[in-house]
């Protein structure tokens, strides 16, 4: 039994150790001070809304652990979010929220990045890197 | 032969249908039990707690007739259907669904005078009771008042009745705190604030008229972020409100406040309501630490200045964001002395108090003599939430949102979560 265990150990450190490195360019490190950085954006300006643990509020602001726009691949769409706020209704994941979300354009390219990482590499979240270059692209799209 | 067939299929139904009586009258023998966890609330010795229906829905503000029917609002359409009418026809103590109808969502329901009123989050209608204080015609209620503004934020309007032929509705700002940009940080506020021409406050409408608008609505009172508790009282021939203070100070000011202030404050406020009062929202809100109105930081406030020479005092300051959901001033004989003529208020719980662990989810019980709040404010019952702290208010497994006095002056709550409908009396043995 113990030896299975072992072995099964020995795989999974294996397989997680593998797969980032096959995925992103990001390096562990990196990534780690990202979600740090990201993670102080949270507490000061999202974690009113969407609470600490990601679960958001019923009825009112969305939660964003397993929702799945936060974990998608559209990062444009999330980048806009975190600069325009969110004001009109809208279904997601099957459900309607009666708030506003706040504007927070004054935020630097790296803190929006580093906040989506945040996000998305939370809770049950785990998706790739936003960069501050992908934020600063489509900040440039953005009126 | 198909006459033959008629006969006994005739007499299976009368069969069927004599059985179905026996069931019934046997259901009537059945006796109330009490249960004997109260419920799972927490209520002061000699009451007693159970719950009579479940399972409705988002349950949202309720009203007793006074045959004991119970009329329940729901903010989410459930089979196509915003009231639910609820019944004890067995006389077990546990109420029934006896019908569904109307095909709007919202908050807002009141009985006055043999009509039933109801609210989506847009419009007002009215539906004519019979003698057993149920709906005549379900199909076509009158509208009396339509196209209030609805921007998703803030949006229920709850109701209430004067003796006079009026109805107070609430309309909500759909605003934080009436910023250029909402809830965002460096933003300010606007001024004057331009929403309160249409929201932030109470418009009194007649209760007669079809297609009541904001024209010929009289705005009787502005200044209020968001009531969603409002009770006529009759004693005092006077509305009162229970006021959503704004949210956000940390957030958008934490050079200002910090995470523990910002949870506290401001307070959640209980108003007195004179015909043009103005209670001072966006530009002031209440701290009850300092005991006064302190101007917004989006108009130039700094947490401490005072502001607000016109407007009016709470009477009631409640620590923040609890979310005081149902005002109801108790007139029965049921409850003990201390309870007549006071207020009891349903607060729905917190969101904003993070990281802080939330609060609220009970309903209060304000002492009143005169009109006026007579002794300190208790929690009355607790323990809906049905988790010690609740950390995010997704955790609570109800959220008190609706009161209502039954004929026999039991209180009900409604809770909006998993549409559950808790009776609470007081027996003196
Ligand atoms: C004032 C409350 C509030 C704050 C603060 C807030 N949000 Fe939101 N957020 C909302 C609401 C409400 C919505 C949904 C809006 C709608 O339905 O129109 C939302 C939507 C979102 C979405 C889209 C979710 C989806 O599944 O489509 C994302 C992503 C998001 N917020 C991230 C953030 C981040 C990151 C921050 C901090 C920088 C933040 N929010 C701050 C209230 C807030």
């Amino acid at each position: 039994m113990k030896k299975i265990v072992g072995v099964f150990l020995i795989l999974s450190t294996t397989t997680a150790f593998m797969l980032p490195q096959k995925k992103a360019a990001v390096s562990q490190p990196t990534l780690k001070a990202a979600i740090e950085r990201g993670k102080t954006v949270y507490l000061q300006r999202c974690m009113a809304c969407h609470q600490m643990d990601g679960g958001g509020v019923p009825r009112l602001n969305p939660p964003l652990d397993g929702a799945s726009k936060v974990k998608g691949a559209d990062k444009v769409y999330l980048i806009r979010t975190v600069i325009k706020g969110m004001t009109e209704r809208v279904e997601i994941d099957g459900e309607y929220y009666d708030n506003n979300m706040s504007a927070n354009a004054d935020l630097t390219d790296v803190q929006i990045a580093d906040v989506l990482t945040y996000i998305r590499n939370s809770w049950s979240n785990k998706a790739s890197v936003v960069s501050a270059a992908e934020v600063k692209a489509a900040r440039a799209k953005i009126k | 032969m198909k006459k033959r067939v008629l006969l006994s299929l005739m007499l299976i139904g009368a069969t069927i249908s004599f059985v179905a009586a026996n069931d019934s009258t046997i259901a009537t023998v059945k006796k109330e039990v009490a249960d004997p966890v109260n419920a799972g609330l927490k209520i002061p010795g000699g009451f007693s707690a159970s719950v009579v229906a479940d399972n409705l829905g988002r349950a949202r503000h309720i009203v007793a007739t006074q045959q004991g029917g119970l009329y329940v609002k729901l903010e989410r359409l459930k089979e196509g259907k915003g009231i639910v009418y609820l019944k004890d026809a067995d006389g077990d103590g546990k109420m029934e669904i006896s019908k569904t109808f109307a095909n709007y969502y919202g908050t807002g329901i009141a009985i006055k005078n043999g009509y039933l009123y109801a609210s989506s989050d847009q419009d007002v209608y009215r539906y004519k009771l019979d003698d057993k204080g149920e709906v005549i015609d379900a199909e076509t209620p009158q509208r009396i008042v339509k196209g209030l503004w609805d921007k998703r934020q803030h949006a229920s309007k709850s109701i209430a009745l004067d003796d006079a032929g009026h109805i107070y509705v609430n309309i909500g700002a759909p605003s934080n705190s009436c910023q250029e940009v909402d809830r965002t940080k460096g933003s300010k506020g606007m001024y004057p604030c331009p929403i309160l021409d249409s929201a932030g406050g109470i418009w009194q409408f007649k209760v007669d008229q079809t297609d009541q608008g904001y024209h010929n609505g009289i705005r009787y009172a502005t200044g209020l972020r968001n009531v969603v508790g409002l009770d006529w009282n009759q004693q005092q021939n006077k509305l009162y409100v229970t006021m959503h203070g704004r949210d956000m100070l940390y957030t958008l000011y934490p050079e200002m406040f910090d995470t523990t202030v910002s949870a506290e404050l401001p307070s959640e406020t209980f108003y007195a309501i004179n015909k043009g009062d103005d209670a001072g929202w966006p530009y002031v809100y209440y701290d009850h630490f300092q005991q006064k109105k302190i101007q917004s930081p989006e108009y130039g406030g700094d947490g401490k200045k005072a502001g607000g020479e016109k407007a009016i005092d709470p009477l009631v300051a409640f620590p923040g964001h609890m979310a005081p959901n149902a005002l109801l001033f108790y007139t029965g004989n049921q409850f003990p002395e201390k309870y007549k003529q006071g207020a009891f208020i349903a607060f729905h719980g917190s969101w904003n108090r993070s990281p802080l662990p939330q609060e609220g989810y009970y309903v209060v019980f304000v002492p009143f003599k005169d009109g006026k709040p007579n002794g300190k404010w208790e929690v009355f019952a607790d323990g809906f939430s049905g988790t010690g702290v609740v950390k995010n208010p997704r955790d609570a497994q109800h959220r008190p949102c609706g009161l209502t006095q039954g004929p026999d002056g039991s209180l009900y709550v409604s809770d909006d979560v998993k549409g559950t409908i808790y009776k609470i009396s007081y027996s003196s043995k």
